[in-house]
């Protein structure tokens, strides 16, 4: 007999909770009257003919891909197949060598970069390892987009700070060094600092990488109650397929320079011999019991 | 086809250079510009003043003692084979103001501040930090760069004066009160010795060039880091060696060109 494990699936358990949580038609979250709908959906962030090599590496051959506003897209693919840096092409933090990438209809590749402040104030970045300025308290961090870019009193801005940090579960963490905070706390503070300025897109960088399994959990529903409440568009780039399934309205899997994309049904259905390779060695690493068994 | 090659290789090293030095150009430009810009960020100013000054004032001021000791104690054997230890003040005061104070404090300064400040924007580079500002739509040259370059500019005339003071301290206690000279004597040929507009304005030019150079070079270095804990430690090292060759070089430069 095989028990799953807290953190494990199944591909016909990742079916199931593919269908019956989220990216079905017609699914309607509870938020603040944002509903999200099945079917098609404006793309807040168009990817075409992406085309990206260091040194004699190609990262991507023609990337193409689109991601729904108000939804949350989750990027897959083995390492090296270029899931940070889509979220860094995004960002602008990095240019294509050709393609085009738009992000809220505004083509971001040949922008400025004082031209690109005015896209990134929209766009709030969660970091893989948080990237929170390790000279500055948790309070500082949070409070610097705030101070720098409103014109909000620092009482307000203190409200403001203390309202996020309870939101992502870190209340009375004001006044502790970054270096004080665990992997989890570190992300969860980060996130604060991301959504602090209300950005309508947040990009998340491996949120759940190196994070225990109650962590995972605390950091995916903390980003399914954003998307659910303030509409968010999110991108998350992962590794962990239970997760993944749990939240994603879409995912776009990266392989060959290209990408496959759909509703995770869709994908976990996929003929694309890629696909079903990457996602059933996901499921046996996600059981470790089930690894056991199959292993020779 | 070897003549090609060989002629491909040289223009591609030369791009690069070019290119290289384009980068570097326009980091100089970026980071006077910005520091010259609104929003003027005191507060960050002021704490990096405090890590680059206040904290380098323990080791400048023991090092200028013992290096005006030292000057204090060679000078004494050396005027006295010719009768002319009265001339210690002048000797001490001299070297110290031209040579020694603006060129030691800058080395020391090198090695303390310098250092950190390319590791730790080095280490910011490794850990996104400075990517994660300008996500925030705030200029990681603003916020980060020009404070520090500013701090170096700031903090290296003060230090170098402070270095000077402690060495003709160092110089008395060895040359009046141990060697037994007048104390007089020590200090008026220091006073006639040193004019201001030749060895003071001297001194103060060379030490703002030295702050400029390894604020330059220290800042460049750790933006420019590779971002791996291999490129920290690479930043740290170049800023070490680059700025002190820089350094000495300049110092030769100012002193053949202006005479200080």
């Amino acid at each position: 007999m095989i028990r799953r494990t807290d953190g494990g699936v199944r591909v016909d358990d990742a079916r199931r909770i593919a269908h019956g949580a989220r990216g079905l038609p017609g699914y309607h979250a509870p938020g603040l009257g944002f509903a999200k709908q099945g079917g098609v959906s404006e793309d807040r962030i168009r990817v075409e003919d992406v085309h990206l090599s260091f040194g004699g590496r190609v990262v991507y051959r023609g990337l193409r891909c689109g991601f729904p506003r108000g939804k949350i897209s989750v990027i897959m693919g083995g390492s090296g197949a270029g899931k940070s840096t889509l979220l860094r092409l995004i960002a602008g933090l990095l240019r294509p060598d050709s393609g085009h990438i738009f992000v809220a209809d505004e083509d971001i590749t040949q922008m400025s970069e004082r031209d690109l402040y005015r896209v990134r104030d929209r766009i709030g970045m969660l970091f893989q390892h948080g990237a929170l300025l390790d000279s500055m308290t948790v309070f500082d961090n949070v409070a610097l987009p705030l101070r720098e870019h409103s014109q909000l009193s620092e009482r307000d801005i203190a409200a403001e700070v203390s309202r996020r940090l309870v939101a992502v579960g870190l209340p009375d963490t004001e006044q502790l060094m970054p270096r004080q905070l665990s992997g989890g706390m570190l992300r969860r503070a980060a996130l604060a600092r991301a959504i602090v300025t209300d950005p309508e897109i947040v990009l998340c960088d491996e949120p759940f990488s190196g994070l225990d399994p109650l962590n995972v959990r605390r950091i995916e529903s903390l980003l399914i109650e954003l998307n659910q409440r303030l509409g968010l568009t999110l991108l998350v780039t992962s590794h962990h397929l239970p997760s993944s399934l749990r939240m994603a309205d879409q995912m776009v899997f990266l392989v060959d320079g290209g990408a496959v994309v759909g509703p995770p049904r869709q994908l976990l259905a996929s003929g694309d011999p890629r696909v079903r390779e990457f996602l059933e060695a996901e499921v046996v690493a996600d059981d470790p019991l089930r690894a056991a068994e199959t292993s020779p | 086809m070897r003549a090609s090659d060989g002629l491909r290789g040289l223009g591609l090293r030369t791009s690069k250079v070019v290119y290289q030095l384009g980068g570097i150009g326009l980091f100089l430009v970026d980071v006077v510009w910005k520091g010259f810009q609104p929003p003027l960020r005191f507060r960050r100013l002021l704490g990096e003043v405090f890590d680059v000054g206040v904290l380098s004032l323990a080791i400048v001021c023991l090092s200028g003692l013992t290096v005006g000791a030292v000057l204090g104690l060679q000078g004494y054997n050396t005027l006295s084979r010719f009768g002319a230890e009265n001339s210690l003040g002048a000797v001490v005061g001299l070297t110290l103001v031209r040579e020694l104070g603006p060129v030691l404090t800058a080395l020391l300064v090198t090695g303390r501040a310098g250092s950190a400040m390319a590791a730790e924007i080095a280490s910011m580079v490794t850990t996104q930090q400075l990517d994660g500002l300008r996500m925030m739509s705030i200029d990681p040259v603003d916020f980060v760069v020009a404070p520090k370059a500013a701090a170096m500019l700031i903090s290296m005339p003060l230090l170098n004066a402070l270095f000077i003071v402690f060495a003709f301290l160092g110089g008395y206690l060895i040359g009046v009160v141990l060697l037994g000279l007048d104390g007089g004597v020590y200090l008026t040929s220091m006073q006639d010795s040193i004019t201001f507009a030749d060895d003071v304005a001297g001194t103060l030019v060379k030490s703002v060039v030295f702050g400029a150079l390894v604020a330059f070079i220290a800042t460049y270095r750790g933006y420019i880091a590779e971002p791996t804990s291999a490129g920290v430690s690479a930043a740290t090292t170049q800023t070490v060696v680059i700025a002190s060759v820089a350094i000495l070089l300049f110092d030769y430069v100012i002193t053949a060109l202006w005479g200080v």
